[in-house]
């Protein structure tokens, strides 16, 4: 299988600035690194073939390695919480909301020395709820409350331990009485063994020999208390700075805490009435935290490979090509690590940048980082149309679940995956890895798809930027100003308020939009202000979905922001591309029926050369260039009056199903064999400004650019369409 | 789920599928196939590609995910539709007690 994994500390780096690259090496100890340009990342015999040319560099080497470990599970820490065998008594209280019980020894909180196995723990599972006592000298002692709770119900759990008495005390009471369900109890007796000394507090985790953390807590907790009698050692409140990762103690010891790996806040406690649905409009309701034990933010391992970009290095895709030995059928011994060079920062720097920039969709990258539906969803292949396809990546992913999910993702307790991050193995963000979810043929989605478009701009010799998502984010629209055309990738699917701000101001100052996918500015997402690299997505109302988010939980933690599908916030995509998100199908895909606005004087530039009534019937995804997700105009949502059909996709198998924000009472002909709004629309419009947009609708178009080496009417068709829109003279 | 793969009715998509297994399908045929793709017990059958667009074999991922994939020994296929064909044959004779002794091909 995989020998090798890692991750950048960015996907995005200046030239003249470092980035470094964190490796686990799976087998020997050492491998040889060297930078690669990346123009196709598919090595389908069908297609151009794989182009990973050599970028020879200061990097290029042989390096040390080892195996690392993502070290999973989400908990709360308060590092100068004093030891409560100091205390004569004390007591713990919490509001509790399990999901999963079945997982042996959950901490709920956890004063615990690992190596001498000192202190004190309280832990919950399907047995009940236990105290654990270590007395430092090699003792250990359990004692167990043994009440049977459910799943997704409320409990205030109590654990009262009285030294002075020799006493301690279990309680646990359900917040709603369940007839014929007996889960409120408690258990009182003598305390077994004294109490360990040991310092620090964690909650939802427990410390590890070896230095790790584990025996997560899965659920939500809300209210930790801490007293000693009527005297409070600490309470947090989990309503307070919800936008952040630390943790505030309401207590006059001022204990405040630290959320590690991104537990879920702006939850809904105990007590949410369903009057509001804001964290921001009543945060009392919101004081809960939702911990996983499958939560990951950063793996933090130690950087393997460090490169300064020279400053004279030109912008475009990269990847660390990190090798351990030879490939074979059983052992995949390499591995390609994709990162982008932006332009300088320094705007000043740019004055000679082209006039063209690829727009990298690394929020959509992150959204499906380590995407494992295949491997945590049943019934699947239904969806696919064919058998799972597992590569080395999808074996080794499926051996470390640690690494953690995608956006698509469920937790082990069945709750949906809001938060992503990057700073750890993206194990399908990368050249050679062929998606389960790609089209049929090259089976590519996402990076390893939008590589087809590095490729055909290689072979057209455009010269061109890349720019990245987080870019856009964080630098807005002075990032875009300067560009004349702005290409977009395959899939383009998540964008902050910011990334669709920036957008929508270049666009209305006259920018030329190539949309040259399907699917995009479709979720709202949001960045966190104190972490770098994570991102939030709320699975609001409706949309193509795998999970749906608790209502009442909506908006985003990170920013107060309603969460969910642009469309629900009033911008639906036709507002920015021209079309929108229309039917989903991961089988086969088809092709672009020439449309009668094809022939508009307006369009003559476009079809220059094509007299072909269908277009893209051939493509690497799927066999053709209309597939995967597919978009078409609706004045309704936004389209613009003037906007021109060129041509519409037909003839889709009955697995291209019209998406479920698209009708309200069921249909019984939702698949595209028998619907007949189930259809890409390629299109173009000018802006007032001078702009335009030309728009494809197709997630699958960008995989038929290859076709035929590069010669053929969709690659006709676009490169005419960005030769006219790389030209200054205005559209209108 | 009301519908059960009747080997009388269902014999003509046995054809639609060897000639094309993955793609277009009629509405029969799609009806037996989101039945053979049923599994209620949470095992799934996998393909697992060893070498890109020349190696596959057939894999079982477990209800569990935290128990390991289970590799079948062979055959290796060269040609993925061969493991499609090789999987319906397997679903076929579970949903009807029917054997398929045809290759996928007619010519082999």
């Amino acid at each position: 299988m995989l020998k090798l994994v890692g991750y950048p500390d960015r996907y995005s780096v200046a030239p003249g600035e470092p980035i470094a690259f964190q490796i686990s090496l799976e087998e020997g100890d050492r491998f040889d690194a060297r930078v690669v340009r990346v123009v196709n990342g598919d090595f389908n015999p069908d297609g151009p073939g794989l182009d990973l040319p050599h970028y020879p560099s200061a990097v290029d080497g042989t390096y040390a390695g080892t195996p690392k470990r993502a070290d999973a599970g989400s908990y709360l820490t308060v590092s100068d919480f004093p030891s409560l065998a100091e205390h004569a008594a004390f007591t713990f209280r919490a509001t509790i909301w399990p999901t999963l019980l079945k997982r042996a020894g959950q901490t709920l909180f956890a004063q615990w020395e690992a190596a001498t196995r000192s202190g004190v723990m309280l832990l919950v599972d399907d047995t009940g709820l236990t105290l654990v006592l270590g007395d430092g000298a090699g003792k250990i002692a359990r004692e167990t409350l043994p009440l049977p709770l459910l799943e997704r119900k409320w409990y205030d759990v109590t654990v009262a331990v009285d030294r002075a008495q020799g006493r301690f005390r279990l309680g646990v009471e359900a917040l709603r009485k369940d007839f014929g369900v007996a889960d409120s109890g408690c258990r009182e007796g003598a305390l077994p063994l004294p109490l360990g000394a040991a310092t620090g507090l964690m909650l939802a985790g427990a410390p590890e020999p070896g230095g790790t953390v584990g025996a997560h807590f899965n659920g939500k907790i809300e209210a930790p208390t801490f007293m000693d009698g009527d005297r409070i050692i600490a309470a947090w409140n989990f309503s307070e700075g919800i936008r952040s990762v630390q943790v505030t103690d309401t207590g006059p010891s001022h204990r405040h805490g630290r959320l590690v790996n991104l537990p879920a806040r702006g939850m809904k406690g105990a007590h949410w009435t369903g009057e509001y649905h804001s964290w921001q409009a009543a945060p009392a309701q919101y004081g809960a935290v939702h911990f996983h034990e499958d939560d990951l933010y950063d793996a933090g391992w130690a950087a393997d490979v460090v490169w300064s970009v020279p400053e004279d290095t030109k912008s475009g895709a990269y990847a660390l090509h990190l090798t351990c030995g030879e490939t074979d059928a059983e052992a995949m011994r390499e591995v390609y690590i994709p990162f982008f060079i932006r332009p300088p920062r320094a705007a000043s720097a740019r004055t000679n940048c082209p006039k063209v920039a690829f727009l990298a969709p690394t929020c959509s990258y992150i959204a499906y980082a380590n995407h494992g539906e295949h491997i945590t969803v049943r019934g699947v292949e239904r969806i696919m149309g064919r058998l799972l396809h597992f590569g080395h990546q999808d074996v080794y992913l499926y051996d470390h679940p640690e690494l953690c999910h995608s956006l698509y993702d469920k937790h082990a307790d069945g709750s949906g995956v809001c938060y992503s991050s990057r700073l750890r193995p993206n194990i399908n963000c990368a050249p050679r890895y062929h998606s389960w979810l790609g089209g049929d043929g090259s089976s590519l989605y996402q990076y390893n798809a939008d590589t087809h478009l590095f490729g055909w701009l290689a072979h057209h010799d455009i010269d061109y930027d890349i720019i990245t998502d987080e870019d856009l984010h964080r630098d807005g629209y002075e990032l875009l100003k300067d560009y004349r055309v702005i290409l977009t990738g395959s899939h383009p699917e998540y964008h902050s308020t910011p990334m669709w701000d920036a957008m929508k101001t270049w666009l209305d100052r006259g920018g030329r939009l190539m949309y040259m996918g399907g699917n995009g500015w479709y979720w709202r997402i949001a960045f966190h202000d104190e972490l770098p690299g994570v991102i939030e997505v709320r699975r609001a109302e409706d949309g193509i979905r795998s999970w749906e988010a608790e209502p009442g939980e909506y908006y985003h933690s990170f920013t107060g922001e309603y969460g969910g599908l642009w469309r629900r916030c009033g911008r639906p995509p036709n507002m920015m591309a021209g079309i929108g998100f229309v039917a989903q199908g991961f089988d086969v895909s088809s092709y672009y029926r020439r449309a009668p606005d094809a022939d508009n004087p307006r369009a003559a530039f476009i079809f220059e050369g094509v007299e072909e009534e269908i277009i893209g019937d051939f493509g690497l995804i799927g066999g053709g260039a209309a597939g995967i997700e597919l978009d078409c105009i609706n004045p309704l949502l936004g389209s613009p009056p003037n906007i021109l059909r060129l041509a519409s996709s037909e003839d889709h198998s009955p697995l291209m199903l019209l998406v479920n924000e698209e009708f309200t009472a069921t249909l019984p002909n939702l698949g595209g064999d028998q619907n007949e709004r189930v259809r890409a629309d390629l299109t173009f419009a000018e802006t007032p400004a001078g702009g335009a947009i030309f728009s494809t609708g197709s997630i699958a178009w960008i995989g038929a650019l290859p076709c035929q080496g590069y010669e053929n009417n969709i690659s006709r068709i676009t490169l005419n369409t960005l030769r006219r829109f790389m030209d200054a003279r205005p559209f209108v | 789920m009301r519908y059960r793969i009747d080997p009388e009715t269902d014999r003509p998509f046995i054809d639609e599928f060897r000639k094309n297994p993955v793609g277009n399908h009629s509405p029969g045929l799609m009806r037996v196939l989101n039945a053979m793709r049923y599994q209620p017990d949470g095992p799934q059958i996998v393909l697992f590609c060893r070498k890109p667009f020349a190696e596959w074999q057939i894999a079982h991922m477990p209800a569990d995910r935290r128990d390991p994939l289970i590799f079948e020994d062979s055959p290796i296929f060269t040609d993925r539709n061969e493991a499609e064909w090789e999987v319906f044959r397997r679903r076929w004779e579970a949903a009807t007690g029917e054997r398929l002794n045809l290759p996928l091909k007619e010519s082999e």
